[in-house]
Order: structure tokens, then C-alpha cells, then sequence
């Protein structure tokens, strides 16, 4: 990434140190992990591959993680990345035959919004071992005087995440950017306006997607193991399910799906309307933050479809031009 | 019957047509030839108001089509066989008929116009059960002009009906469309297939690079050289 | 092993009947993508709120149970109308995925509205029907007259698209939506007809569920996504496909609920959907 950006991810570096409370640090370990999450689903829903399933990815990052370390003792340092090649390998098991036999648009989307409830269902109905709807806690090292643990990943303090989190979406922010840069956009592009004609120019259409979703899903499933992770907590409803993909798709929408800061400013925003409601007004928030994402998303997608950021940045260019 | 004055039309910033000006008499048949791309389909597009017009006027008796929305147009008389004839492919014969008796005004004589279609055309009787989409190219050009005339039409627009036909079926639609005339329908037609269809209209059109080139009588514009030279050929 | 069987064939008989109903949910989206290609993710929501009014009217206020289906199906109709001209008629020219997208906004809002109405509670409409016993297998009266009348349901709808004109005008929307209006057609008014048809078939749907179960804000994510895989099973739009799709469907929740766990039913269900989305992507009735 451009030099440029070191002042700024310094900037960003010494926020914990200088903001009040923990309370502060806990919101931005959250639009951070969430900022991850939402880029990498973007990396797909840019190019007109509207996924439903990134709930399934999310889920089997979050739950691999906590599972083999409850029942097996291994170090999420391990169980992620096994994690992560579980949800890739999902990926491709679906993707493939998608892509391959030109399953697009609404079967896309309804695919992978089945592909979600699988995996949402299996947690469930492996109630023994998963907790089913209950959710399931990783068992925590932090006790005995025990603050901090790098082998489990476990942390007393936030600011140790707000590391770890801010890592992750400088991550998420430097893949888009170096697909923005690869060929792979440009093929993605052409696939996004014509497959067919895409195809007769040589672009390998089924490998392309593939490649494309591989990525998304690892980076959606790293995103829901450290959101596990910083959680100490994992729930079917939360990490996985139809829920959680639409919650996604808003905030994408929201924040706009064809910049690349989009989705952290949905994010932002998202994060900011239930936070603030939820000072606001107080316990019935659960529903009343869902009740106005849910409105707003009809909006955005109405009056204002590339988005908060994307109807900024057309702003600008008109202004300049 | 039907008039336009200086009508202009097109799809977005693509203009199709330029000061089109053109008219249809009650009892007449009058074509409007010209080569692919000329705007001739465009033109009966306009005129069934399937796009707007940009400038000028179309008149239906005398009545501005300006603000008659497109499903009303077809109650003013005015029935198209769309290019392509466009049947309902997964309906059958009889159910393509129905549709082309939809508006209330042509419901209480469907039985009646049925029968007018079936008699017109023994062949649709015979496969009022099949699937349109199922028959061979000239009976669906029979289906499709029996639905347009089941709205009773006073005036019946045919988009290229000789289109994408074998030479011996073009044969026999041209004398369909002779013997629509004989019934004593008016008949605006559009047709690529020149020599042919001016054998059975009265007056014709030329339109080239959507603006009217020539007009007359069907013999004087087969006996122009122009005509001659570019669309009868040899 | 004799009374093993028995069991077996009532959770098969009783597949039948959730196919029934499945079958009829089915019907009302696939009619309204056929007609409108859209597809609404939140039908499951509308019914949900069917299930409320029937709940609310009756059990609170003490209305026949008959009334209160009807001004639920009358109410249902009439949400599927003002979903069309609010939510979807503004969409209807912009990018397909758009579509989706925007009627999932709606599942999120009436899912959460009605949290926020209703609470989390779930509410019983507490009528019992008794059960018909044949032999050992016992059928509750609630799914069996759920099922007849999705079966009287689809018949009806089916004289109506094959033997009237705006029946035959809704068939023929989908094959050629830009000539309509040479037919003196208004696709509008269709649509309009449409989402009401659509929406009263899940007003229906809500009228048989809230039989048999409980209301809830969230009941709608439990139809819903098999409502949609139903439908794609059977070929978005091809009625008859769906018809079929949702007794396999129900038939894989029931037998395989029966076997394992309920949830394994689903799971089976949705795996062999996403299996058969890759062997026949056309739907089991489309052709190559």
C-alpha cells in the first residue's frame, strides 16, 4: 500500500491510548472486525456476486475456532488457519458448481442463502457439542491472576485486540486494494457486464469467480474466528444464519459496496445507529436498531444504491469536474 | 383514418425517426418499405405508443394519441402484429386468441370472432390446442395476425410478416394479407420484401435512415428507378 | 419393529400434509416471480403477520375464528399491494440483485417491527382440533384441513389462471412482458393484481400455520428460506415444479426428523437442494 497511508494507520494506532474509556476501545475492536468482514464480502458483491452465505463462512471460522480449543486444546495460532481452509474449501465445494454450470443473480443468492441455513442448522442440531442455540464459550485461561494469554489468544485488556483488529482490516483494506490493481479486477469487471462476452476475450469466467470467492471467504472466516475470539462467545444466531448475511449485506449497502472504504464506513454507521439508540432509548433497542436498518436498507437501495461513501465520492468528482 | 405530422421518435439520445409525416385512408393498404435499420419498425412502435414520440403528432381519427396511455390504444381501433409475431409461446392457440380479445369492449364477441378467425384460417382451428410456440414459423404468423384482429380493428399494422420465412411461406402470407384486404380491413404493413408487398398494397412509403424518401402509388414507386436500382434489384 | 413402521408412515402421511401447505406458500411466490420477476424474500414476513392478525382478532378479541381468516387473508392481499407500489415498483427497472436486496430490507424491518410490536413471546392461538386416529397412526385435524384446503386453494387458482382472461393475461406476462400493451394490457394493473393475489395466498398460508403453530417475530425465517428453495427446486416460476419440490421437501424434513432430529430434516432438505441446484440448475421440471 502507498506510503501515505503509514501517518494514518499510526494515527489510528495510538487511538486506544487517548480515548476514555474501554467502552471506546470495545466500539472500535468492533467496527474494526466488522470493516474486515464487511470488505471481504465486498470483494465479491462488487462484481455482482451477491453472496447470502457469508454467514456460512463466518460461522465455520468463528465455531472451528472455539471448538478445537474446547475439545481438542489447540491454539487458535492453529485452529485458525484451519479454519479458514474449512470455509475456502466450503467455498469452493459450492462456488465451483455454481460458477461452472452459470448459476448467477438470484440463484447466487439463493444458493449460498441455503448454503447459510446448512450451516446454521448443523450447529443447532450438533446441540452436544456446539451448545446448539444456546452458543458456546471457549474456555477462558484469564484466571487466577492469569491477564493475558498469546497461546489462546485470550486477552484481559481490549487494547491487546484493538492490535489485533486493526491488523486484520489494514489487511482486508490491502487485498481490496491489490485486487484493485490485479488483472483479476479487470476480468471481474468484464464478467460483472457480460459473461458470455467476457468468455470470448479469454477470460476464464469459472476460475476467475473461484478465485475471487476463495478469497472473500477466507477473509469473511478469519473475520468471524477473531470476532469469536474477541467475543469469548459464539452463538448459531450471531455468527451465522440469514441474520447475520443480511446484517452484512445492509451495512455494505449502507456504506457503499464500490469504494474501498465503503464497507467501513457502513460499518461506522451501522455501528453508530445501534450504539446510539441504544444510549438513547434503552432496552427495547434489539429490536428498534433492526426495525430502522431494516427501513433504511429499502432506502439506501431506493434513493441511494452505491452507498453513503459511493454518493460522496461521485460528489467530489461532479464538484471537481 | 391514421396521420402523422412530422413525428420524430428514437431510444434515449438515439434518434430513429425525423419528421416522419405519413398517412392511412379508410379501406386503403399502404406499406412502408425501406432497408434493415431504416426505422420502420421503430415507426409502428411509435405509433402503438410502445415509445414515446419526441416531437410531432400521431392522430387516430382525428384523435392525438399524445395522452392515450399504450394498453389504450388498441380500444381507438388500432391492432399490431409485432415483428417477430411474438406469440405467447406456452399458450396454446386458442388462449393466444383470448389475449387478443382482452379489452372489455372485444370480450362479449370472442365466440363470434373466433369463429371469424377459424373461418380466415382453417389451420389455427385445427391446432387451437397446440402450444404457439410449438407450430412452424407461417402458422404462427397466422396465429398472430387471428390475434390481432380478435380485438376488431379498424386499423391492422403488420411488422415485417414475411420476416425470417421460407420463400414458399412468404408466398402465402402475402396472400393472407390479400385476402385481410378482401375482408375489408385497412392495413398498414411493413416490409422489407418490396417487389412482393407492393403487388398488394395500394400507396407505399420509402423510408430510408428514419425519414421519408419517397411516396406514391404502389406502381409509380415499383416503376421509380431509385426503387428499382436499390430494393427490386437485377 | 411392526409399531416402528407405524411411526414411520405417520411421519410420512404427516409430509404429505406439510407439503401441502408448503406447496401453497410455494405457489404465491412463484406466481408473483413469474409475473413481476421479483422475488420477495419477506413473504415468510407477510404471513407471520397474518398469523398475528388471525391471533390478535380472535383470541383477543374474541372474533370467529372464520372472520378473523378472512381479514387476515383481506390484510395480507393488501400489505402484498402496498409492498408492490412502495418497495418494489420503484426498483422494478434497476439491477435484479437490487430486488432481492431491497425486499430483504423489508424481511429485516417486519421481522424487527413486530419485535418491537409484539414482543419475543410466543403466542398460541389455542384452538385444538382433534386428532383422527386410523389404527395406531394418529393425524391431527389441524394439518389435515390444512392441507385440503391448500389443495382447494390451488385448484382455485388454477381455474382462474386457465379459464379467464386475466388468468390467461397473468400466464402470458411472463413469456412476453413488452407486448402487453398491444393486447390492451397494463402490466401495472397486473402486478398490482398480482402482489394482491400473492400476498392473499400467504394471508391463507398464515390462516393454516397458525393452526399448528405457535406466533412468533422470527416464525418467518423458519418458512421462509424453504419456501424460496422450494421454489428454485421446482423452477423459479414453473408452478408445477413447486407443487412437486414441496412434497420431496417435506417428505425429506418429515422422514429425516423422524430418523435423527428435526434439524438433520432441514439440513437434509437444504443439502439436497443445494446437490440439486448443481444437477438440474433449470429446477426438476425445466428443460436443458
Amino acid at each position: 500500500m502507498d506510503r501515505r497511508w503509514l501517518p494514518a494507520l499510526a494515527a489510528l494506532a495510538v487511538l486506544p491510548w487517548v480515548v476514555p474509556s474501554s467502552y471506546v476501545v470495545h466500539l472500535l475492536v468492533q467496527v474494526l472486525l466488522w470493516s474486515f468482514i464487511y470488505t471481504g464480502w465486498s470483494l465479491m458483491g462488487r462484481f455482482g456476486l451477491v453472496s447470502f452465505g457469508h454467514g456460512a463462512f463466518m460461522g465455520i471460522g468463528a465455531y472451528a475456532v472455539v471448538l478445537l480449543w474446547n475439545f481438542h486444546g489447540l491454539s487458535p495460532w492453529l485452529s485458525i488457519p484451519i479454519g479458514v481452509a474449512l470455509a475456502v474449501a466450503v467455498a469452493v465445494l459450492i462456488g465451483y458448481p455454481c460458477f461452472r454450470f452459470g448459476i448467477a443473480g438470484h440463484y447466487f443468492a439463493l444458493v449460498t442463502l441455503a448454503l447459510t441455513e446448512v450451516v446454521r442448522s448443523v450447529i443447532v442440531a450438533l446441540r452436544d457439542t456446539t451448545g446448539g442455540s444456546l452458543g458456546i464459550t471457549p474456555n477462558s485461561v484469564l484466571k487466577d491472576g492469569v491477564t493475558w494469554s498469546v497461546q489462546a489468544l485470550q486477552f484481559a485488556d481490549k487494547r491487546v485486540f484493538f492490535y489485533i483488529a486493526l491488523a486484520a482490516w489494514a489487511f482486508g483494506i490491502w487485498v481490496w486494494h491489490r485486487i484493485d490493481k490485479s488483472m483479476m479486477r479487470y476480468a471481474m469487471e468484464a464478467i460483472g457486464s457480460d459473461e458470455q462476452a467476457a468468455a470470448s476475450v479469454g477470460v476464464n469466467v469459472t476460475r476467475t469467480k473461484l478465485a475471487i470467492t476463495m478469497i472473500s471467504a477466507a477473509l469473511t472466516a478469519l473475520g468471524g474466528a477473531l470476532f469469536g475470539q474477541y467475543q469469548q462467545y459464539v452463538n448459531p444466531e450471531t455468527v451465522a444464519g440469514i441474520g447475520v448475511s443480511l446484517q452484512i449485506v445492509f451495512a455494505v449497502i449502507a456504506g457503499g459496496m464500490f469504494v474501498r472504504f465503503g464497507p467501513t464506513v457502513g460499518a461506522v454507521f451501522t455501528l453508530l445507529l445501534t450504539e446510539g439508540l441504544r444510549v438513547g432509548i434503552g432496552n427495547k433497542v434489539n429490536a428498534l436498531d433492526s426495525t430502522i436498518y431494516g427501513l433504511m436498507l429499502v432506502l439506501f437501495i431506493i434513493y441511494m444504491p452505491t452507498g453513503i461513501l459511493g454518493k460522496l465520492a461521485e460528489k467530489l468528482r461532479r464538484a471537481r469536474a | 383514418m391514421l396521420e402523422l405530422s412530422r413525428v420524430s421518435a428514437g431510444y434515449g439520445s438515439f434518434q430513429a425517426l425525423f419528421d416522419v409525416s405519413l398517412e392511412v385512408r379508410a379501406g386503403e393498404a399502404v406499406a412502408v418499405i425501406g432497408p434493415n435499420g431504416a426505422g420502420k419498425t421503430t415507426l409502428l412502435r411509435a405509433i402503438s405508443k410502445l415509445i414515446e414520440v419526441s416531437a410531432g403528432e400521431i392522430r387516430m381519427e382525428g384523435r392525438s394519441l399524445g395522452d392515450v396511455p399504450a394498453h389504450r390504444i388498441i380500444d381507438l381501433g388500432l391492432s399490431q402484429v409485432p415483428e417477430h409475431r411474438r406469440l405467447f409461446p406456452r399458450l396454446t392457440v386458442e388462449e393466444n386468441l383470448r389475449m387478443g380479445a382482452y379489452t372489455a369492449a372485444a370480450r362479449p364477441k370472442f365466440a363470434q370472432r373466433l369463429e371469424m378467425v377459424y373461418a380466415l384460417f382453417p389451420r389455427m382451428k385445427e391446432r387451437r390446442h397446440q402450444m404457439a410456440g410449438t407450430m412452424s414459423g407461417g402458422e404462427q404468423q397466422m396465429c398472430a395476425i387471428g390475434r390481432a384482429l380478435m380485438s376488431g380493428p379498424k386499423l391492422l399494422l403488420l411488422d415485417e410478416p414475411s420476416a425470417g420465412l421460407a420463400p414458399v411461406i412468404v408466398q402465402s402470407i402475402f396472400d393472407l394479407v390479400r385476402k385481410i384486404r378482401e375482408e375489408g380491413y385497412t392495413v398498414m404493413i411493413v416490409e422489407q420484401n418490396v417487389r412482393q408487398v407492393l403487388k398488394v398494397v395500394d400507396r407505399a412509403y420509402l423510408l430510408e435512415v428514419g425519414r421519408i424518401k419517397l411516396a406514391g402509388s404502389a406502381a409509380e414507386l415499383l416503376a421509380s428507378a431509385e426503387i428499382q436500382k436499390a430494393y427490386v434489384g437485377l | 419393529m411392526q409399531i416402528f413402521d407405524i411411526f414411520l408412515l405417520e411421519a410420512v402421511l404427516n409430509g404429505i400434509l406439510f407439503g401441502g401447505v408448503l406447496a401453497l406458500l410455494a405457489l404465491g411466490l412463484n406466481l408473483i416471480f413469474g409475473v413481476i420477476d421479483v422475488v420477495w424474500i419477506c413473504y415468510a414476513e407477510l404471513m407471520m403477520l397474518g398469523m398475528y392478525c388471525v391471533f390478535f382478532l380472535h383470541k383477543v378479541h374474541g372474533l370467529p375464528l372464520v372472520a378473523a381468516f378472512g381479514a387476515a387473508v383481506v390484510l395480507v392481499a393488501f400489505l402484498g399491494v402496498l409492498l408492490h407500489v412502495l418497495v418494489i415498483r420503484p426498483v422494478l427497472n434497476s439491477e435484479p440483485i437490487n430486488q432481492l436486496l431491497v425486499t430483504g430490507g423489508v424481511l429485516t424491518f417486519l421481522q424487527a417491527a413486530a419485535t418491537l410490536a409484539f414482543g419475543i413471546d410466543f403466542r398460541n392461538l389455542g384452538v385444538s382440533m382433534p386428532s383422527l386416529a386410523v389404527g395406531e397412526i394418529s393425524l391431527p385435524w389441524s394439518r389435515i384441513s390444512a392441507a385440503l384446503t391448500a389443495l382447494v386453494a390451488m385448484t382455485a387458482l388454477y381455474v382462474f389462471l386457465k379459464k379467464t382472461y386475466l388468468g390467461t393475461a397473468i400466464r402470458a406476462i411472463s413469456q412476453d412482458r413488452a407486448i402487453m400493451p398491444l393486447m390492451g394490457v397494463s402490466p401495472s394493473r397486473i402486478y398490482l393484481l398480482t402482489s394482491a393475489i400473492g400476498g392473499a395466498l400467504a394471508g391463507l398460508g398464515a390462516c393454516l400455520l397458525v393452526l399448528q403453530y405457535d406466533v412468533h417475530p422470527a416464525i418467518g425465517l423458519t418458512f421462509g428460506p424453504l419456501t424460496f428453495m422450494v421454489c428454485v427446486l421446482g423452477g423459479l416460476g414453473n408452478m408445477l415444479g413447486g407443487f412437486i419440490a414441496a412434497f420431496i421437501f417435506a417428505q425429506l424434513i418429515a422422514v429425516g426428523g423422524f430418523y435423527f432430529h428435526l434439524e438433520w430434516g432441514y439440513v437434509m432438505a437444504f443439502g439436497f437442494f443445494i446437490i440439486m441446484m448443481f444437477a438440474r440448475p433449470q429446477g426438476i421440471l425445466g428443460a436443458k
